[in-house]
């Protein structure tokens, strides 16, 4: 079956949007400005702004030379991508597959959903009536491609519906900006007299290759749909949901309990026939009153256990307030990776063992977050800060054996602290130094063992490490930081021996 | 003379019923690990190492602190084996996972969490102890009062998990319901015929309080991956202070 996609375009989105809720704005002519480069540039702006000819991309002295009284407002980048996905999410009720398409466009897949409306005529109008209506200006296209609909939705002239097979014939006469090209293509199509797109579809794609570049070329083809193009759609459909809608609202723990462990025991089933686990859970109720409710938790390895992830959610379920009652109930893991039956076993524990120890990580994490836990391996790497890394889960083992050729502190300061230090000849251990305002006098000596900094990760100096015991016993990691002849030297304790 | 004997074997049983009740069971076969520590087993209750128990670590200083960590190191390497997992609580953590690997421990076995407050410490710790599959918990924090460590002592006659206390400069060192209490500081390590560098860690281990047991003073030295006692003697000789415990 071929795909049929529509693309909706969004004129002036920022400022459309500005309007809807500012309505004192509404129908005056504006622009979003912001600073660029020591000068304000316009970003956006309204539909009677551009009726003067006011444009993206000028300057706010210029626009105020063509029209003194324009409005000028600031712009918020972000704004357009947040309108853009919460339109999109609007648009999910056409269609499963939407995608934002930056900076002003959407684009959804709507095979085999059109007919849904009465064909693709009234779908098209209804969707364009709607959007008008709550202010916006929209142009839209259907056609079979992606390339093609964006194309006509920008600069089609004749029809919005290209009906199947006639995409190629409908771009033919629009100009080449509707490629999505680049500015630099743009214009050096426009100085080779190449207004069209008909005046150069034909030419041999090798000469089309060689003075415009392979961009071009993709992009014919995605307009042609000789090549595929991807889309993102922009809510990834959430496989593991179950609802449960209760005849009566509810309003005590009790049956909240009651609710969550019913929808467990379901997604659990369906989990163990997928051979899959959760690593993220959200449990969220709905009220009569039309709030949302929402309880979530996080788990160190997938999990599939009904107890155990209800003792997890059970810690949490006080923060739900019922107020007058709770009608739907819905258990959603967004956060699912592969469990196999067998689980592999960890350091050659067995099975069981994991398991309870990966159950009393999700408690500390449930209260503490996940941010608390840390387990280590070792890193390729001498330089002491970066000779260790945080490992992913669980079960990972390490890559490389712990290295224990040289002396290593078992304490560590996070940073090197200054030590002021005397030290008899360079290249010596000194032979006391003070730190935290108190002297120690260095009887034994280790060292020096140089650490060259990873000069492809960081510029700085050396560090020659000295393991030096005071005459209490205790023993220190003290570093030069630099060569001898090329800097003062400066000297820094590192770590703590037992 | 029967009647002596008699006496002697009810004192002994009256003795075994005791430390039943306050948590020590009698000493099974696999219960009995091998600490390494030698000697220093005999100021035990029953001549072992108690397993399933709370030991307390007071460190005043920083460099307490390093030696409590690696005598620790020691012991959690002795009982972990070849199979065991641990997990270290505390706040403001400055261990450097690589240097326990000189103590027989391989760091990767060790799961970290790093909070915030001596509360929570005690929470995740009390937590941990009743999680059965765990050797060893490790909880390095400041101030723990009578109650928190009754609890934390009930956890682990539960469970029979091990569980350090390394309390990091304490304001005031109180009576807590811990098995033992334990100061270890480092002493000069001693190097055979004067040659250069840095020898192999020795500490000064004072028990200063054993449930039922017989405190004392030892000083260790690890070396070739087991704590060996330093013959006290040969250290005098050397002239080299000896700091005394508080």
């Amino acid at each position: 079956m071929s795909r049929r996609y529509l693309t909706i375009w969004f004129r002036h989105l920022t400022a459309d949007q500005l309007a809807i809720r500012r309505p004192e704005l509404k129908g005056k002519p504006f622009v979003l400005a912001a600073a660029e480069r020591g000068r304000m540039v316009v970003k956006a702006c309204s539909g009677a702004a551009s009726a003067k000819g006011i444009e993206p991309g000028m300057v706010v002295a210029d626009t105020r030379a063509i029209f003194p009284n324009v409005e000028v407002l600031d712009d918020n980048p972000l704004r357009a991508e947040k309108l853009l996905r919460a339109l999109a999410e609007w648009c999910l009720r056409y269609t499963p597959v939407v995608a934002i398409d930056l900076p002003d466009g959407l684009i959804l897949d709507i095979s085999g959903c059109a007919h849904l409306w009465g064909g693709e005529s009234p779908y098209l109008k209804e969707i364009q009536t709607r959007l008008r209506s709550a202010g916006y200006e929209v142009r839209a296209a259907v056609a079979d491609t992606v390339g093609s609909s964006w194309a006509i939705s920008r600069f089609g002239q004749i029809s919005p519906i290209t009906p199947p097979g006639m995409h190629a014939d409908a771009i033919l006469q629009l100009p080449p900006a509707a490629l999505r090209l680049e500015s630099g293509v743009l214009a050096r199509l426009q100085k080779l007299g190449l207004y069209r797109i008909a005046s150069f579809i034909n030419m041999p794609r090798t000469a089309l290759r060689r003075r415009f570049g392979t961009d071009l070329l993709a992009r014919l083809d995605q307009a042609l749909g000789t090549a595929p193009e991807q889309i993102d759609p922009v809510q990834p459909v959430v496989p593991f949901q179950e609802r449960l809608p209760c005849l009566e609202p509810i309003r005590t723990a009790t049956g909240i309990e009651i609710a969550l462990r019913h929808l467990l025991e379901t997604l659990c089933q369906r989990m163990f026939r997928e051979g899959k686990g959760l690593r993220k859970s959200l449990f969220r109720g709905y009220r009569i009153d039309g709030e949302v409710q929402q309880i979530e938790i996080g788990t160190n390895q997938p999990v599939r256990n009904i107890e155990h992830l209800f003792k997890l959610f059970q810690l949490k379920i006080s923060t739900i307030r019922p107020a007058l009652g709770i009608e739907l109930f819905i258990l959603e893991a967004p956060v699912v990776e592969d469990l196999s039956v067998q689980q592999e076993s960890l350091w050659a524990v067995s099975n069981q063992e994991h398991t309870a120890i990966a159950g009393l990580l999700d408690r500390i994490a449930g209260r503490f977050g996940i941010a608390a836990i840390h387990r280590y391996l070792p890193d390729e790497h001498y330089w002491p800060e970066r000779s260790i890394r945080e490992a992913s889960c669980l079960q990972e083992k390490p890559a490389i054996a712990w290295p224990d050729d040289q002396p290593r502190p078992v304490c560590l300061l996070p940073k090197p602290e200054r030590i002021q230090v005397t030290s008899p000849i360079p290249d010596y251990p000194p032979m006391l130094f003070i730190y935290k305002d108190q002297i120690h006098k260095i009887r034994k000596a280790d060292g020096p063992e140089r650490i060259e900094r990873e000069w492809w990760i960081e510029q700085g100096l050396v560090r020659d490490y000295y393991r030096v015991e005071d005459e209490q016993g205790a023993r220190y990691w003290v570093f030069r930081s630099g060569r001898y002849d090329d800097h003062e030297p400066e000297w820094f304790i590192h770590g703590f021996f037992a | 003379m029967e009647e002596a004997v008699n006496k002697k074997e009810l004192i002994k049983k009256l003795r075994q019923d005791i430390l039943a009740m306050q948590g020590f069971r009698a000493v099974l076969d696999h219960d009995r690990r091998d600490t390494g520590l030698g000697p220093l087993e005999h100021a035990f209750p029953n001549e072992t190492f108690p397993v399933a128990a709370v030991h307390e670590f007071i460190s005043p200083t920083v460099a307490d602190a390093a030696a409590t960590t690696g005598f620790m190191a020691g012991l959690m390497g002795h009982l972990m084996q070849q199979d065991g997992t641990c997990l270290w609580v505390g706040t403001e953590r400055q261990l450097f996972p690589p240097g326990l690997k000189a103590f027989g421990l391989d760091p990767d076995r060790i799961i970290f969490v790093d909070l915030r407050w001596d509360r929570d410490v005690l929470w995740a710790v009390e937590e941990a102890l009743k999680c059965e599959k765990l050797t060893v918990v490790v909880a390095e924090l400041k101030e723990i009062n009578l109650t928190e460590s009754r609890r934390l002592q009930l956890a682990v006659e539960k469970s029979r998990v091990t569980g350090f206390l390394h309390r990091r400069n304490p304001r005031k060192i109180d009576n807590i319901a811990c098995v033992s209490r334990w100061q270890i500081t480092p002493i000069a390590s001693n190097l055979q015929y004067g040659l250069p560098g840095v020898g192999y860690p020795c500490w000064n281990v004072d028990l200063q309080k054993v449930r039922n047991g017989k405190p004392g003073k030892w000083q260790l030295q690890w070396s070739a991956g087991q704590f060996n006692h330093l013959i006290p003697a040969t250290v005098d000789k050397q002239k080299i202070f000896i700091p005394q415990a508080v």
